[in-house]
């Protein structure tokens, strides 16, 4: 049992470090559009089939 | 790659039930824009434009990418040139530099409404050589570019925007909006760390009570509590701190809020719980006191998200009015912003636009509506010489105009200083939950007073432990979630339906009735002139249309509209008097087309020495408040038209509605008073409300008059109403406002008529009906906690289940209610 001793501190150590990359990347503006992103995700890959498209039409 | 999805790129048109759908927008194309030969067909020249754009850019993945079970919409695109963007005031208020030799700036785009626009509009570096990058913001609406100073222009990146059916229009980026993200985000922060810090504490609480129980060592026992004390100080100091700011404004300030007894209950909670972690005694409240702090985070956080979308959407409105305006540099014309014109510059106004400043005519006339800045209904015409104000609206013809006036000079300036003040100076309003804290917080310090004294009677050990324990669970957590999430579902709710609210007070102060004032053109009215009425024979309604379609007058035009099926004559020899009528040879008879003293003046006789019908029916057109356009055939009046602002169709039904809810109604108006009458009478609205030629001072004496006695609401459109809107309770601006009202008004309804406005009502009133609910539940839960503290009964356990269970109540019951759901 004497581990919890460790084990609390450690946990909340981990937790602290979640919560310093979460304030960072609120900060860093990575909140700011939830919209978009999703929506930028989904063309990704098609991307490379368009830049190929006109030449392949010549 | 694939030759297949290449293919699959291109645009195509369907056909679809025998009709062929446009290669853009996949709307059916009109029988009058197929073309025999192509393979694409378009519904429109601006769809043309664009898929042209797009595809000349080859950028054809577009329509791969396109959702086609989104709704079609015809492209926009406006075929500017943007070159008021070049100038340098532009680039002065709208630029930003930014390093390596670039420039950014954002733009608000109109046109955007799915995934494949983002990609389209994200593709701008590959049409526009020099920009380095474009980021679209699909939930605003906003499109930052990057680009390489010197390589290309902003017109030219605008044009290609354009040209892609996305018209760009300038945002300020003022240190207002940096600072506005910066709010955002710190919110954001808090949130998450209370968050954290409430989850972290509550597993442990769950270990301290599980101790409780079934016994644990003191060492494990101290560590928790200590370690919860550690994080409970962290999240009260730091994210929770707004409370105690809040609470500390009030105080100063001698008014109620609602942070004031959360304050007390966290302080006592966190004090509380320190003493007895010191000790080694008691219990401790850390959980309740992390988790409260989150709860109301939330509740607050999601309010303010909700307004600032309102105001964001408001915001982008005025955006789309352009601020340009044509001047005239010798013989060349140049596009530039409105504020870099000055005193003496030459600007050219075409048919449709509107003044760009105040000024004096120097070449040509014009009809001007003034409908925005006046209220009147009727187009006035004004020739070399005369001053037009800025914001009227040019209806006919071009003019050249020398500007006497601008910015904040100019008659919409004045008028938006007034409006400025009025919002400055406004009382603030006391909410419910607000009022009701003064009293909660009177009453549980009593409580707790009564409370330690008993039990230091008592058992004086017991005194504090019980003392404390009743200020936790009093503490109002679900109270102040009750109000803040109700508003922040109704706002979410009523922007789905088109209406957009700014505050949240606005949902309770429309809740109960008290007067309702009106503006009447544009607002109870369509605000155009349509032929309300015509006396006489078919023939002549057709020789006079064929007289009229000669003319560029309003009048005529809105006879014209309203013959648009009837027979087409042609007619010779027109001449038209302006400000009078016109005169030509129709089927070879002489015609006379005008106002009863335009025919007088040609030896028409005419009222009174008129024949009876003629002479009743004039008079009833003037009765109606409508202005009379009387026919003549060689010299003989047979003929007699009425023009009017037609009231919308749902005015009448509205204002019933409203009436029997218990409003009072009136009309506050610029137009002449007999038309104000004769619209008050159609709609029976009682004489004593309603006036009209006012100016805009006067109704805002009106309205602060009227406020002495009780809650006033106004609704309107115009200029005119802007500083009526500001210093009434709510204003509302109606769809079509000029800028200055949406700027002033508290409410704006998105959606033309009158019918916003009873839904509106109706979910202030279904919104209030929640957040009583909301207040009475909390408010149970508080007297039962209050009690069972009291007589020393409240288990740990017990206090720990109750807080969040009363906060859970009120979230679902918030949620659950929809107050603006169509009926």
């Amino acid at each position: 049992m004497n581990l919890l001793y460790l084990i609390l501190p450690l946990a909340l150590g981990i937790g602290a470090g979640f919560v310093a990359a979460f304030v960072w990347a609120t900060r860093k503006g990575q909140f700011d559009d939830l919209e978009t992103p999703a929506m930028r995700a989904l063309f990704d890959d098609s991307e490379v089939d368009q830049e190929a498209g006109p030449e392949t039409r010549e | 790659m694939n030759p297949i999805t290449t293919e699959l790129s291109e645009p195509r048109s369907k056909t679809v039930d025998g009709h062929a759908t446009c290669a853009h927008c996949q709307l059916p194309v009109p029988a009058a824009m197929m073309r025999e030969d192509a393979g694409q067909q378009f519904c429109c020249a601006g769809c043309r434009t664009v898929a042209e754009a797009i595809q000349a850019s080859g950028l054809s993945w577009y329509y791969q990418l396109l959702d086609q079970e989104e709704t079609a919409q015809p492209a926009r695109t406006t075929g500017r040139d943007y070159a008021e963007m070049d100038d340098a005031s532009f680039a002065e208020a709208h630029v930003r530099t930014g390093s390596r030799g670039e420039l950014e700036t954002v733009f608000y785009v109109e046109g955007v409404h799915c995934a494949a626009c983002v990609w389209l509009v994200e593709k701008l570096p590959q049409v526009v050589p020099g920009v380095r990058e474009a980021r679209l913001d699909y939930g605003r609406r906003l499109a930052t570019v990057r680009w390489q100073d010197g390589v290309v222009g902003l017109a030219q990146i605008a044009r290609a925007l354009d040209r892609l059916g996305y018209p760009p229009h300038p945002v300020c980026q003022g240190s207002e909006q940096l600072l506005r993200r910066d709010t955002e985000r710190r919110q954001l922060i808090h949130v998450g760390v209370a968050g954290a810090i409430a989850g972290n504490v509550m597993l442990m609480a769950f270990a301290l009570y599980g101790g409780w129980f079934h016994g644990m060592e003191d060492g494990f026992r101290a560590m928790f509590r200590w370690a919860s004390l550690g994080l409970a100080v962290l999240a009260v100091t730091w994210p929770g701190r707004v409370f105690f700011r809040g609470a500390w404004a009030a105080l100063r300030t001698r008014t109620v809020h609602m942070d004031v007894p959360i304050a007390l209950g966290l302080g006592a909670g966190l004090l509380g719980g320190a003493w007895n972690t010191v000790t080694g005694g008691g219990e401790v409240y850390f959980d309740s006191v992390t988790a409260l702090v989150f709860l109301l985070l939330v509740g607050r956080t999601l309010q303010e998200r909700q307004q600032r979308k309102a105001f964001d959407a408001l915001t982008m409105l005025s955006a789309l009015t352009p601020r340009i305006a044509r001047r005239l540099e010798g013989d060349q014309l140049r596009e530039v912003p409105q504020a870099a014109l000055r005193v003496g510059d030459r600007v050219e106004v075409r048919a449709g636009e509107s003044v760009p400043a105040d000024g004096r005519i120097l070449e040509g006339s014009a009809e001007f509506d003034l409908a925005l800045l006046t209220g009147e209904s009727m187009p006035e015409r004004r020739k070399v010489g005369d001053l037009v104000h800025a914001g009227t609206v040019d209806r006919s013809d071009r003019v050249v105009v020398a500007v006497v006036r601008t910015g904040a000079d100019t008659r919409v300036g004045q008028l938006m200083r007034l409006v400025e003040e009025h919002a400055r100076r406004r009382a603030p309003f006391v909410r419910t939950a607000d009022r009701l804290s003064g009293w909660f917080v009177a009453a549980v310090l009593l409580l707790a007073g009564v409370c330690a004294l008993y039990w230091g009677m008592q058992s004086p050990a017991m005194a504090l432990e019980h003392t404390v324990a009743l200020l936790i669970v009093a503490c109002p957590c679900a109270l102040a979630l009750a109000t803040p999430l109700a508003v922040a579902a109704a706002i979410g709710q009523a922007a789905r339906r088109g209406i957009l609210i700014k505050g949240g007070e606005v949902l309770e102060q429309l809740a109960k009735p008290g007067l309702l004032l009106l503006d009447k053109t544009g607002t109870l009215t369509q605000g155009e002139m349509q032929l309300s009425r015509w006396q006489g024979s078919a023939e002549v309604r057709a020789a006079a249309a064929a007289l009229e379609r000669r003319s560029s007058h309003v009048l005529a035009r809105a006879f014209v509209a309203a013959y648009a099926d009837g027979p087409q004559l042609a007619a010779d020899d027109v001449r038209e008097t302006v400000g009078g009528g016109l005169a030509g040879k129709v089927r070879g008879q002489r015609l006379l087309v005008g106002s009863p003293s335009y025919l007088r003046d040609h030896g028409v006789a005419c009222s009174p020495d008129l024949d009876g019908a003629w002479g009743s029916a004039l008079e009833a057109v003037l009765a109606a408040g409508q202005t009379p356009v009387a026919v003549a055939v060689d010299g003989e009046w047979c003929g007699l038209a009425g023009f009017g602002d037609p009231l919308r169709e749902d005015s009448q039904s509205v204002l019933d509605q409203l009436r029997a809810d218990g409003w009072q109604l009136g009309i506050l108006s610029g137009d002449h008073p007999r038309v104000v009458e004769s619209v008050a009478k159609q709609l029976g609205l009682p004489a004593q409300h309603c006036h009209g030629g006012m100016s805009p001072e006067d109704k805002l004496a009106f309205v602060e008059q009227a406020k002495r006695s009780q809650s006033v609401v106004m609704v309107g459109d115009g200029v005119n109403d802007a500083a009526a809107l500001a210093a009434a309770q709510v204003g509302v601006a109606v769809h079509g406002g000029a800028e200055a009202s949406l700027a002033a008004a508290d409410v704006y309804l998105t959606e033309p008529g009158l019918s916003g406005l009873r839904a509106l009502f109706q979910g202030s009133r279904g919104t209030l009906k929640v957040v009583r609910r909301n207040l009475v539940l909390s408010l149970a839960y508080n007297v039962v906690g209050v009690s069972l503290a009291f007589a020393g009964l409240l288990h740990p356990v017990a206090a720990a289940i109750l807080m969040p269970v009363s906060s859970l109540t009120v979230v679902s019951s918030s949620y659950r209610s929809q107050p603006f759901r169509p009926r």
